[in-house]
């Protein structure tokens, strides 16, 4: 059974690949642009960049593992950051990412069912003066607190909602 | 076309700009953040709509957090004004006022850069400007980052010349006199790498440039690449020339993407004009400069480790010696420098080592870069001469503690860190005296903390931090980190018993002396300070199931204070997610401390005339009678 979300494009891979010499050295490179291509590292994209570069799989997945920036699962459609750099931690980070956990009924590194949502919890994004500090989409909400959550999401549910 | 004439069309164009009016918005990613890029469409929009045509700059970031989003005007022959916390609804007013007419609007004024004696204030005679001295952060917030020629304009670019007149051994000779220490972390005298490097064999030889700003709470890496990329560029050169190099790497976290971008177009601009390439600046040294982006590992702050991620490897460090110096990126000699310490280099050429180590201490010469966050009222970034007392930076530059809280304790360094309690505000800040206090320079990220952070809570943060960042190479940092942050999660869990405060301490410096890199060995730096300068609130946490800043869940409670509360009021059983809340309108409102999951909503809602939620602990001493009720309501239910 193919695992859900694991469809990518081996012809946007290829564009990707050509792009590069042979050489393990480019690796991480070319992790980062797949993973910009298709939101993370789907299985199979890993073992052709590992025939690619005449590696073994487990080293590519080992190096994937790694390295924070790597997703090895599909983010969500609208993908949520909750920091928890030491400022945000300071001024209550940990409340804020437990009332996102409750509303948006996930925990810190899932993906909900429906694919709507992704929350994921990150060091520190530098604005510490704001914090805490939730991103969502690439928007920053600045001085979060646990009862502000549920009035962040709305616009985003509301988005998501499919067209019946 | 040679610098006189690069310099001279740089001038041009800088001078072109400043006889007519124009705008500096500040759009760093903090100044994003506070929303700059609304404030520029809305100044676009306004000066469209009014048919003026005035170039409006993003610039990087002053250092003024607090402020943003910050805007500055310049008008020919009058004053320029910084305006602060800036949003699209004062931007007409800013054009009506001083972009068309005559009204500085001081009201929305931070101050002014020049002064005619006017009540305006005059920030550089601002407290926090008094005792800062700018070396690399001088051009910050004020020049187009993605604009050469306001870098040269501003000086930049004389000291690479100047520099491809001297002889390496003489440029090595000024670094090494100049006392300049890595500022990376550990302070490793810059001059003696860079002798070890150019001394080392090899015919190929890499200068790479450490911007892998991984502590959760330093920032200024990012802000000089945001703000002032040139300026590292330049210093890279000039050490590839002292090197004998001919590439260099700057290795940039894939989380700043805006600094890689400005990098991006920082290099592209200095190829251009023949800054780099392969015939610098028509001197025949051939000098080109790429970007390796890092994928975000916090143990790749390690040199080693940085080179094996560079190699497209798991980023774990190895022994040294061999150092980098003689054999680093694919077994050539490499130079690894902080971006801060490129920063410095021009200037050290510009001024000659005896104008930097005149400035600091006698054994750490020149400036220190602090990111300034946590409860301070004026959080941002600060650039202070080495040896200034911690007091000044708290309470002169960073405006004090906010909402009149008392200073606990100062975060020094991140994760790797220790923090510095009141009874040490008076200490000099420089490398050595913040080694000796427990703590180090690290990153130079300051983070304050006042009465309501528990410093249990804060070093167990510091640890969690630091085990999930372990590479797992050695096993003291892998298993041991591991251990502490059980034992510290025990204790904030008041589950500890008073015996493992001493397992705390053997295993604290058994994970130092047992780890390769810099991450184990300074991980248990947060628990060693904390448990010598809080030692108290330990044995708090232990002994009493007490923790005295109400931060460590376990050991809090929340309770509504029954006379306090208003009846009428639904504010806490409205916001409660877990319907916690128990009361009827016009009774007394009750939380169940069974299904309360300590969110703090309810304390947060709970309106200011009232003020009748109060966090509780020990829990023992929440009323009994509360207890009690609780306890029946669950019983019926």
């Amino acid at each position: 059974m193919k695992e859900k979300g694991e469809e990518f494009s081996a012809e946007e891979l290829s564009k990707i690949l050509e792009k590069h010499r042979r050489d393990r050295n480019g690796l991480i490179s070319i992790l980062l642009e797949v993973q910009k291509e298709f939101g993370y590292l789907p299985k199979e994209a890993m073992k052709r960049v590992a025939e690619f570069l005449g590696m073994k799989p487990v080293d590519v997945w080992g190096v994937a593992t790694f390295f924070n920036q790597f997703r090895l699962t599909p983010l969500g459609e609208n993908h949520v950051k909750v920091c928890m750099g030491t400022a945000c931690h300071l001024a209550g980070g940990r409340l804020v990412a437990e009332a996102l956990e409750r509303e948006l009924s996930i925990k810190v590194g899932e993906t909900s069912d429906d694919g709507y949502f992704s929350l994921e919890r990150v060091a520190c994004i530098g604005c510490c003066m704001l914090a805490p500090v939730t991103v969502i989409k690439d928007r920053i909400y600045p001085k979060m607190s646990p009862f502000k959550v549920e009035e962040s999401l709305i616009p985003y549910r509301q988005e998501s909602k499919p067209e019946d | 076309m040679t610098f006189e004439e690069i310099r001279k069309r740089s001038q041009d164009q800088w001078e072109a700009l400043d006889k007519g009016v124009y705008v500096l918005v500040g759009t760093a990613t903090c100044g994003r953040a506070a929303g700059a890029l609304d404030v520029i469409d809305a100044f676009k929009s306004e000066l469209s709509r009014r048919s003026i045509d005035v170039p409006i700059i993003h610039v990087g970031c002053i250092g003024l957090c607090y402020a943003e989003p910050l805007v500055i005007i310049s008008r020919p022959e009058s004053l320029r004004i910084v305006y602060h916390n800036i949003t699209p609804d004062l931007v007409s007013r800013l054009v009506e006022g001083y972009i068309i007419g005559d009204d500085p609007c001081l009201e929305l004024a931070l101050g002014t850069l020049e002064t005619d004696g006017r009540e305006a204030p005059y920030i550089p005679e601002l407290a926090r400007f008094e005792h800062e001295l700018r070396l690399i952060l001088r051009r910050c917030g004020y020049i187009d980052p993605e604009n050469i020629h306001h870098y040269i304009a501003n000086g930049g670019y004389a000291s690479l010349e100047k520099a491809l007149r001297m002889r390496p051994e003489e440029i090595i000779e000024e670094v090494k006199k100049s006392g300049l220490r890595g500022r990376g972390g550990a302070g490793f005298p810059t001059g003696f790498k860079w002798e070890a490097c150019r001394q080392a064999e090899g015919a190929t030889k890499y200068v790479v440039c450490n911007a892998d700003e991984g502590d959760p709470g330093a920032f200024m890496d990012r802000v000089i690449l945001e703000s002032d990329p040139q300026e590292v560029i330049e210093g890279m050169i000039i050490a590839g020339w002292a090197m004998g190099a001919q590439r260099g790497y700057i290795y940039v976290r894939a989380e700043y993407p805006l600094a890689i971008e400005r990098i991006r177009s920082a290099l592209r601009q200095g190829e251009e004009l023949g800054i780099l390439g392969d015939d610098v600046l028509g001197s025949g040294f051939c000098f080109h400069i790429d970007i390796v982006e890092g994928a975000g590992a916090f143990v790749s702050g390690a040199e080693t480790a940085l080179i094996a991620a560079m190699e497209g490897r798991r980023s774990e460090p190895r022994v040294r010696p061999p150092y980098p110096a003689e054999y680093g990126l694919w077994g050539c000699p490499t130079l690894l420098n902080n971006v801060k310490t490129f920063s410095y280099i021009p200037w050290i050429i510009e001024h000659g080592a005896d104008g930097f180590n005149s400035i600091g201490t006698a054994k750490s010469a020149g400036t220190a870069v602090f990111t300034l966050a946590g409860k301070v009222e004026f959080p941002g970034l600060a650039e202070v001469p080495m040896g200034t007392p911690l007091r000044r930076v708290v309470y002169d530059i960073a405006g004090g503690m906010r909402n009149g809280k008392k200073f606990k304790a100062a975060q020094i360094g991140g994760p790797s860190g220790g923090c510095i309690p009141e009874s040490l505000l008076d200490i000099p800040i420089d490398f050595d005296v913040l080694r000796e206090a427990g703590s180090m320079m690290g990153s130079g990220g300051m983070i304050f903390m006042d009465e309501d952070d528990c410093a249990v809570d804060t070093a167990r943060f510091f640890l969690d931090f630091t085990t999930k960042e372990s590479c797992g190479k050695c096993t003291m940092c892998r298993m041991g980190t591991l251990q502490l942050l059980s034992i510290m999660e025990d204790i904030s869990n008041g589950k500890a018993k008073i015996e493992d405060l001493e397992l705390l301490q053997q295993l604290s410096e058994d994970v130092k002396m047992g780890s390769l890199c810099g991450l184990g060995r300074s991980a248990p730096n947060p628990i060693l300070t904390t448990l010598r300068y809080f030692n108290d609130e330990y044995r708090a946490h232990i002994l009493e199931k007490h923790c005295p800043a109400l931060v460590c869940r376990d050991l809090i409670a929340y309770h509504i204070i029954p006379d306090k509360c208003d009846r009428a009021c639904e504010h806490c059983i409205l916001v409660c997610p877990t319907e916690a809340i128990k009361g009827e309108k016009g009774e007394i409102k009750v939380i169940d401390q069974e299904k309360c999951s300590k969110c703090g909503a309810c304390l947060e809602v709970c309106p200011p005339e009232y003020n009748a939620v109060a966090k509780i602990s020990p829990i023992s001493k929440l009323p009994p009678r509360v207890i009690k009720k609780e306890y029946s309501a669950i019983g019926a239910g």
